[in-house]
């Protein structure tokens, strides 16, 4: 059933969200993998020659064969390794797990990154996107009692993960409030049970770390960003 | 499975519709199209209540279940009726297709439209950018027939409806796609010759005289 930790492997930078994605689903399906820290500032020829075209982590290895993109990898996982199915079953369930996880990663993810890493007028389009957006995904955690999946961790629930962890880190570098939990009571208690969750709290990046990079990063782009910074 | 009520909420200049119709009749499916009429105006109370969220067509509406974006759609349409597949049998294969999805999905539209859009120097930079997206596609169809490998498959349905632009593109860029890439050339001729294509594909001079249209009324001549 799982395989040996020598046949999975997982190339990942420490704070990407997008690589905890697949990380959180190989430790929901039990899969042991080997995980290699990979520098995207200084990408190896490891990255390069595995995932030439979009040169990017996370990239998972699977009895040699090579998965790019987080949420392909994720559909991967779930159609190798069944237990635990993170996907329903139905056709149109399915259909409205990847619009949502769609819709977060444009309308709250892509909207919060630029929101942190610009000024002014911008800063404020971007701000305001994101929390029109949150109201609409707070419509929707309002029907669940437990997570998006049901009564165990799904794919909308990887999917708008980093919400719990890395959105109020990028509120506090970029001075800013987005998931307030006032006004998103029920996003905000399901970001905090997915953050909870034994499987996920032990695989976080360490935030005092975080804050520093981010607030390095965001800088770095302000400084060269010509509008719209596409993840 | 039985068919059931099938909906397109279209509209006919559409890349995004255009695959929606190509999935719809690969799988010899009947459905009814309903045009949205104001195309840049306003918008139906039907679009409004089946997609409020992004108030975008397309909306395929299948026993009055509204299911939005174009790539959802054509694989809710390839889950609900699996036959013919539009995918392949092997996870990794699967894997490797959904990549190229991603891919077509992130680059292709986005670098076209950066060529109507702009003049000059940022044109002709455009359309370097542009044809480097298309000669990566070009690489990753290889020797194939088609992006599913024998059979028209999702990225085939997904891309050939972006390249219903491509003459637009074109006619303002003043270049050709033959050129450059003529592999990927005969792969569109190849899926032009599809009933599920020929039948659905708008005339490409329409489609030149509408993103016209599009320049002049964001200033952009």
């Amino acid at each position: 059933m799982a395989s040996s930790s020598e046949k999975v492997k997982v190339l990942g930078f420490w704070v990407s969200p997008f690589v905890r994605r697949v990380e959180w689903a190989l430790k929901l399906k039990g899969v042991d993998y080997e995980y290699i820290e990979e520098d995207i500032f200084n990408k190896s020829s490891l990255l390069l020659k595995l995932n030439p075209v979009r040169q990017k982590v996370p990239v998972l290895v699977h009895d040699l064969k090579v998965v790019a993109e987080s949420y392909v990898i994720l559909e991967y996982i779930d159609e190798i390794w069944k237990q635990n199915s993170l996907l329903p079953l139905d056709p149109y369930q399915r259909a409205m797990a990847r619009f949502w996880a769609k819709f977060a990663e444009e309308k709250v993810f892509e909207t919060a990154w630029n929101a942190l890493c610009s000024g002014g007028e911008e800063k404020e389009k971007a701000l305001k996107i994101a929390i029109e957006s949150l109201e609409i995904l707070e419509g929707e955690a309002k029907k669940i009692q437990n997570f998006f999946g049901g009564d165990r961790i799904g794919y909308l629930d990887i999917a708008m993960g980093w919400i719990g962890y890395w959105l109020p880190v990028w509120e506090q570098v970029g001075c800013m409030s987005i998931l307030d939990p006032l006004k998103f009571p029920a996003t905000s208690a399901w970001a905090k049970r997915f953050i909870s969750h034994p499987l996920i709290k032990h695989n976080l990046p360490p935030r005092e770390e975080m804050l520093v990079y981010f607030d390095k990063r965001s800088k770095e782009l302000s400084s060269i960003s010509q509008g719209w910074i596409k993840v | 499975m039985s068919k059931g009520e099938i909906v397109i909420l279209d509209c006919w200049v559409s890349p995004f519709c255009l695959r929606v119709k190509i999935a719809l009749k690969e799988k010899g499916l009947e459905y009814e199209e309903r045009e949205e009429k104001e195309l840049l105006g306003k918008k139906s109370d039907l679009l409004l209540k089946s997609n409020p969220i992004h108030q975008k067509v397309p909306v395929l509406l299948h026993n009055g279940k509204p299911i939005c974006e174009s790539t959802v759609i054509v694989n809710y349409i390839n889950d609900n009726w699996p036959s013919p597949p539009f995918l392949p049998s092997s996870p990794y294969e699967i894997a490797q297709a959904r990549f190229w999805a991603d891919y077509i999905d992130k680059k292709v539209h986005d670098a076209g439209g950066n060529i109507w859009k702009s003049k000059g120097e940022a044109q002709e930079r455009a359309i370097k950018d542009f044809i480097e997206i298309v000669k990566q596609l070009e690489e990753g169809l290889g020797e194939r027939d088609f992006f599913g490998g024998d059979t028209f498959g999702l990225n085939d349905i997904s891309l050939i409806s972006l390249t219903s632009w491509f003459h637009a593109y074109e006619k303002f860029g003043n270049f050709k796609v033959e050129d450059h890439c003529p592999k990927f050339s005969a792969w569109i001729k190849r899926c032009s010759e599809r009933p599920s294509v020929s039948q659905v594909i708008p005339d490409p001079e329409k489609v030149y005289e509408f993103v016209l249209m599009l320049k002049k009324m964001f200033g952009l001549e």
